[in-house]
């Protein structure tokens, strides 16, 4: 029960990439906090087995289990939600899968101790993304009486450059498996990542690389075969204040800055030395010009696709829990959650 | 606290040193990899050695960073300005000139007198190089039997682990050519560092391994030894494997272990020429890191891994560091300047919004510093003797080998 409209309602599997150094997992569990405000419950699940949602919330390693991480803040009428967390990989996910199917739990353990799980998982590299993914799946559909176990899932998925790739599962697994189960399997969980209720959004900074990333990734999900997957919102990490009217950044930018003007500023706030101190304050404002500029430059790149885009704030002194809440408050307060 | 002062990485000295003959560039992803093994390379080449930068980034960034549009599996030259600020070591006769001639990268000696250094550049491409490794060991019969085997192509483009390995291939192969003095390599985008390590020889163990040759028992009369280690749980594993991924798959990797059976053992080898050549006196490692708590805790991973393996440490290349020119004036002072002047202008308009404009943003700058010193020293007082050499942050970005010669002046040992 939503009191608010949001850019994704509808949407229960919120898969989150982006290239490396962005700030993935920081994001997905902002995110995940975000969407469980308000009495939701939300499930974060990781999938490169980096331990990163332990670091994000201060957690020692994770199992693969599902466990309560962190609890969202209350709204003014309604209770606090929880966050889930699960760290998949994918060989205990095949051993509840040949749980699941084949009454193969014993078995199954023996096989681990010979390296078969391992084995099984490498010899078909799709595999192991149709098993992580369909997890995904799996609780996003899961219910217990009537009633949905999450309101919504958060997939840390892989790395913009190997998206397309990781979420296109049946045709990964068809060059493997025509036939059987691990096709059926992927056949459902197509179909959860390509409807409605399943939307991948994109992590990036204001930096050439990222966003070349974001709109190459974004093109490959629309291009894919079988309709394309939704494409979400674009979440702008490490947002720095411009400092400067815009009108005046082009300027600075360019190199001119009244020294005069600083001078005589610095002076009037009593420093000393202000000459040579407004010189090099001078050079440090160019050079942030320079960046801003190119930041605004970048910005208006990503705004080609047309999609939503959400700015975080840059959080200078290190990510730490008070940062993720300052963060989860802002995607909620621009509409992503 | 007594602060601990890290000893200077001298990148220049590494790079003139004859000896120094591979540079293998590492790090977690997003730190800037690549583009500090380009300006490795770049001001190397200025600087008189003849060198090829190996990446292995399918994001194409070395080839947008170097401008070029295109870089497939072989070396291709890299035409640079020579430029006289670069200086090279001995005996050099660089012209004063700034916009001195392009350097040719296929001559051996430079244009005018300057110091002769070329610069190549290549991207792997992982599936071209195994495929060259399968025509180099079987009959043409054989290998394009392989090369069609529908589990040779999802292993040859899919496995985690065949890029690690087939970068550490053609970095064998390059080393062997003997056409370059100096090899600065970029390693692959993975999620830890320490995959470059292990990879390989994960890959080798597992085309060499036990289960792999468990399934060509049928086709091969000495694999009876396996069956016996085995055997009760033989028809289980086959099994379980045949439920999971079908028969066909199976099928298929029985036909490619047959078919690249007497290459086994050839792909171990392998490995271990490469492993060996990374121990090797004239291989330099490199740990790039940028000032941020997740990319220092991996650089302080591989910088202990690197020691357990006997692997020499060149030093860490901290990059992307905000430094101030006025760092003379501390983030409180120039707060509060800020401030005197915001009160001031209640009266006046605001006739100092440019100059509270440049404290605020000092002041912001100064804390960054700050934040990336504290992260910095906690590398430092763990690992004392790693050298650190630190590489400013660009105002924009690194795209063209301007940018990348300017990223190499702060190489410059004073």
């Amino acid at each position: 029960m939503s009191t608010r409209d949001t850019d994704w309602d509808g949407v229960r599997l919120h898969v989150v990439t982006g290239k490396g150094g962005t700030g993935k997992t920081t994001v997905a569990s902002a995110l995940a906090l975000a969407l469980a405000s308000g009495g939701k419950r939300v499930l974060l699940i990781e999938v490169e087995g980096r331990q990163g949602i332990a670091q994000v919330f201060d957690r020692p390693p994770l199992p693969y289990e599902e466990r309560k991480i962190a609890v969202a803040p209350a709204g003014d009428t309604q209770p606090s939600g929880d966050v889930y967390a699960l760290v998949a990989d994918p060989e205990s996910a095949l051993l509840e899968y040949l749980e699941m199917f084949y009454n193969l739990r014993h078995a199954g353990k023996a096989l681990t101790k010979f390296g078969v799980m391992d084995f099984a998982t490498t010899i078909a590299p799709g595999l192991r993304d149709v098993l992580l993914t369909g997890k995904a799946a799996e609780a996003v559909r899961r219910k217990k009486g009537a009633r949905l176990v999450y309101d919504a899932v958060v997939l840390d998925a892989p790395p913009t450059g190997r998206i397309g790739r990781f979420l296109n599962v049946t045709s990964e697994v068809s060059g493997l498996a025509r036939v059987g189960p691990i096709r059926n399997h992927a056949d459902t969980v197509q179909k959860v990542i390509h409807s409605p209720e399943s939307a991948v959004h994109f992590v990036t900074t204001l930096e050439e690389m990222p966003v070349q990333e974001v709109l190459d990734g974004i093109a490959e999900l629309r291009n894919l075969p079988g309709g394309g997957i939704q494409v979400g919102g674009i979440m702008i990490n490490m947002v720095r204040p411009l400092g400067l009217p815009p009108g005046q950044l082009e300027e600075v930018a360019g190199g001119s800055v009244d020294e005069h003007e600083l001078a005589t500023g610095l002076k009037a706030a009593g420093l000393d030395g202000s000459r040579r101190l407004a010189a090099d304050l001078a050079a440090e404002l160019v050079e942030h010009a320079v960046t801003a500029a190119s930041q605004q430059e970048q910005r208006r790149r990503l705004a080609e696709p047309g999609q939503p885009c959400y700015d975080l704030p840059m959080i200078t002194d290190g990510i730490d829990l008070a940062g993720l809440y300052r963060l989860a408050a802002a995607l909620r307060d621009q509409g992503a959650a | 606290m007594s602060k601990v002062k890290p000893p200077v990485l001298e990148v220049d000295r590494l790079i003139d040193d004859r000896r120094t003959r591979v540079i293998v560039c590492c790090g977690s992803g997003g730190v800037g990899k690549t583009t500090t093994a380009a300006a490795i390379g770049l001001r190397a080449a200025e600087r008189g050695r003849h060198v090829v930068v190996l990446t292995v980034d399918p994001a194409r960034r070395l080839a947008q960073s170097m401008g070029l549009s295109r870089l497939d599996n072989t070396p291709r030259p890299v035409p640079f300005p020579q430029r006289a600020d670069a200086t090279a070591p001995a005996g050099t006769s660089a012209s004063a000139e700034t916009n001195a001639p392009v350097g040719t990268a296929d001559e051996g000696t430079g244009l005018n007198g300057t110091p002769g250094g070329s610069l190549h550049a290549m991207m792997l491409d992982m599936k071209r190089t195994f495929d060259e490794i399968v025509e180099a060991h079987a009959d043409p019969d054989r290998a394009a039997q392989i090369l069609a085997n529908p589990f040779y192509q999802s292993l040859s483009s899919g496995f985690s682990g065949t890029q690690e390995y087939m970068a550490m291939e053609k970095l064998g192969q390059l080393r062997r050519a003997e056409e370059w003095d100096l090899i600065v390599v970029d390693t692959p985008p993975s999620r830890s560092a320490l995959d470059f390590l292990d990879a390989p020889q994960r890959l080798g163990r597992f085309l060499d391994g036990r289960l792999i040759r468990l399934l060509v028992v049928p086709a091969k009369v000495g694999g009876r030894a396996y069956l016996k280690v085995l055997n009760a749980s033989f028809g289980m594993v086959t099994g379980v494997l045949t439920k999971v991924l079908g028969a066909q798959v199976l099928k298929d990797v029985q036909t490619f272990v047959s078919a690249l059976d007497t290459m086994f053992g050839g792909f171990r080898e392998r490995a271990d020429y490469t492993y060996r050549l990374l121990r090797a006196p004239g291989t330099a490692f490199l740990v790039i890191a940028a000032p941020e708590p997740d990319a220092l805790r991996e650089a302080s991973y591989f910088v202990e891994r690197l020691a357990q393996e006997g692997m020499p440490l060149a030093g860490l290349v901290l990059n992307r560091v905000h430094r101030s020119p006025a760092a003379r004036l501390s983030a409180a002072r120039s707060l509060a300047a800020a401030e005197t002047l915001q009160a001031a202008d209640g009266k006046d308009a605001d006739s100092h919004a440019l100059t509270i404009a440049a404290l605020r943003l000092h002041a912001e700058q100064m804390q960054q510093s700050a934040a990336e010193h504290r992260v910095a020293e906690h590398f430092t007082a763990a690992h004392p003797h790693v050298p650190v050499v630190e590489v400013p942050a660009q105002p924009d970005d690194v795209h063209d080998l301007a940018g990348l010669a300017a990223v190499g002046d702060s190489f410059r040992t004073e």
